[in-house]
């Protein structure tokens, strides 16, 4: 592939950001309902001026989980959105967060279909040390690739970095994959049930950038290509854990915790039991941690995850023309490869 | 003075983890925490909170203690936590008896950047005091502030309120849920020295006069609010992780959403801290603020 040659790409008309997926996930939660404040000021100001209104769909995912400050009530929303979970059958006793999977299905989707939104932005915190993170299920998902250079261009002391979780279409989990573009910004450290300034702030700068990026698209900028490093998941590491109790024996090692994305070296200490030993790190490849000490995930069974990091060639691309567009109608899935 | 019961509470609040773990890891092995003539106690005040992972299952176990709580009847309709707090005072109290247990330790973690922080309820217990004021000089050049309530409004029946002598140990800062090796290690390192203290003490050690630097709690302060009790502000970012830090009149506050800075309207110069606790968002509390006093403990020694 010449990395002169523009790719073209159908517009983005409709674009969604939710917050709260997680309901003590604070900078998103906040976040979209100062959003919705706004619109709602811009909208009314729109009726009197008479101008088009801007396609943003603001979402708070999860509000029963929001109104009780946790992550979830029943069953974590962002683990409900595979076709298979989507379309299955319906009890009455299902869990609230399938119930609501469905709903949000109904809003933003179809998934899968052409009446799904162009792209989702689904906002998320952690309690890692990971700074700003995409995460995505493409690491040829130029839409996303791109949006992610702009804001590393426009926002360049905010440590950013793009993750790439190689999970198939079919098995896709989470809500951004509902869009026919997604991904989640998940901004760290923060705990759980905290708002701090500099992660909203981060999280408002990083939202606007993006919306800028996809109006600066549909009017027709042409995006020069380049390269960008991705992370790809690798593998989980779990805590060691007491065979009976399954209580976890040891904390993240000081010299790991908060290392974020600093390469971990076979031998590198990993955990420190409680009796002062050292577990290391037993593979044989050097591999990048990240979402070290994540609270929500120790009941997942992972105390840190493990990526791969290679650089990615991306082309330059534009939005298509009126004319490129037509036999673009049926399919978007095959965009990449043009 | 007696120092010869003691026990050391985690899990009063089920998600904040270093006390969960320490006093699972002392419940299967007691070694590290006996010493001579003294028998600490390791347990979970809040087992079902704990097995959640979350701060309470009905209501707060540490605001339960009041006289109503303790002696309510109702049996098994009672909130889980007033239950417990009936349970914990049949055990280690009742509170305000010559039967209740000499002193309590209660383990807690906070996301604010608090540090090392002992909790003291008593402007008069000169026990607590010396034990501090020896913790403090064991950890130095480490820190270890002492918080004192002593607020007739802001106190709070705490777990630990069921000794004759309740001491607060609270480290930050660590999230909710999460156990961070370095906070772990830090609150280990405080009891070590806590036990040390009632191990000399018992050994007929006098203790003379001493001075101690405390922190008075003198007002709660809460995040602005619109008309519908939503918050619409964040701590600012000049005092975001400041805890114990000069917050002057005129100093930055809050922020809005929209990136407006409200500032501290006060009268004097104030030392802020509990900043930006999660579990504080539903008290209505965005920090507290506190005056610096220096306290005179008299001479201690065992009858």
């Amino acid at each position: 592939m010449e990395v002169d040659q523009v790719v073209p790409l159908p517009r983005l008309p409709r674009v969604a950001v939710c917050g709260g997926t997680h309901g003590n996930e604070l900078s998103g939660v906040y976040l979209v309902r100062e959003l919705l404040k706004l619109q709602r000021e811009v909208m009314k100001k729109e009726q009197e001026e008479d101008l088009k209104p801007a396609s943003v769909l603001l979402v708070l995912s999860n509000p029963r989980a929001m109104q009780q400050c946790r992550r979830y009530v029943d069953t974590d929303l962002n683990r409900c959105f595979t076709h298979a979970t989507l379309n299955g059958p319906l009890s009455d006793m299902a869990p609230y967060e399938i119930i609501r999977s469905r709903e949000l299905n109904a809003l933003l989707g179809p998934k899968g279909s052409p009446a799904a939104v162009d792209l989702v932005c689904d906002l998320h915190n952690t309690t890692a040390n990971m700074g700003l993170c995409f995460i995505a299920y493409s690491d040829c998902d130029w839409i996303c690739l791109h949006i992610f250079r702009h804001l590393q261009r426009e926002m360049p002391d905010t440590p950013m970095r793009f993750l790439h979780f190689d999970v198939s279409n079919k098995e896709s989990y989470s809500l951004d994959s509902v869009g026919k573009h997604g991904f989640a910004m998940e901004i760290g450290p923060q705990p759980h049930g905290v708002v701090r300034s500099n992660i909203y702030t981060a999280m408002k700068v990083g939202v606007q950038h993006m919306l800028d990026w996809v109006r600066l698209f549909n009017s027709g900028n042409v995006f020069e290509g380049g390269f960008v490093d991705v992370f790809t998941m690798v593998k989980h590491i779990d805590y060691p854990r007491d065979s009976e109790t399954r209580n976890i024996t040891a904390a993240i090692h000081p010299c790991l915790q908060d290392r974020d994305f600093c390469l971990l070296h076979p031998e590198d200490p990993l955990f420190q039991t409680f009796s002062g030993e050292t577990v290391r790190y037993k593979g044989t490849e050097p591999l990048y941690p990240f979402f070290i000490n994540e609270c929500a995930y120790y009941e997942k069974g992972i105390a840190l995850s493990l990526a791969r990091k290679r650089r990615v060639t991306i082309p330059a691309i534009r939005v298509q023309t009126e004319q490129e567009q037509q036999p673009n109608e049926q399919g978007f899935a095959s965009e990449e490869e043009e | 003075i007696e120092a010869r019961r003691v026990a050391i509470f985690g899990g009063t609040h089920g998600n904040e983890m270093s006390g969960v773990t320490l006093v699972n890891l002392w419940t299967k092995n007691g070694a590290e925490i006996q010493r001579k003539a003294v028998e600490a106690v390791p347990f979970i005040t809040n087992p079902k909170a704990v097995e959640k992972c979350t701060r309470y299952v009905d209501t707060d176990l540490n605001r339960a203690f009041t006289p109503e709580n303790l002696s309510a009847p109702g049996g098994n309709n009672l909130p889980y936590e007033v239950l417990r707090a009936q349970e914990i005072n049949r055990i280690f109290g009742p509170k305000g008896s010559p039967e209740a247990y000499d002193v309590i330790f209660d383990l807690h973690n906070t996301t604010s950047n608090m540090g090392c922080t002992l909790i003291l309820e008593s402007s008069k217990d000169y026990f607590n005091l010396q034990m501090m004021n020896y913790i403090k000089k064991a950890m130095a050049p480490a820190s270890c502030l002492v918080l004192l309530n002593e607020h007739p409004l802001l106190k709070y029946s705490t777990s630990r309120s069921v000794a004759k002598h309740p001491v607060g140990l609270e480290v930050g800062p660590q999230p909710q849920g999460v156990l961070r090796s370095n906070i772990f290690e830090a609150m280990r390192v405080i009891l070590k020295h806590a036990l040390d203290f009632i191990e000399l003490f018992n050994e007929g050690v006098e203790f003379p006069p001493c001075t101690v630097e405390v922190f008075r709690v003198l007002e709660r302060i809460d995040y602005p609010r619109d008309a519908n009790g939503n918050i619409i502000a964040m701590v600012h970012p000049n005092l975001q992780d400041c805890d114990w830090e000069p917050l002057n009149p005129g100093d930055p506050m809050f922020q809005t959403f929209d990136g407006k800075t409200i500032h501290y309207q006060g009268s004097g110069t104030v030392y802020p801290t509990f900043i930006n606790e999660a579990a504080y968002y539903e008290k209505q509390q965005a920090f507290i603020t506190t005056r610096r006093e220096t306290l005179v403990a008299s001479a201690i020694k065992k009858a």
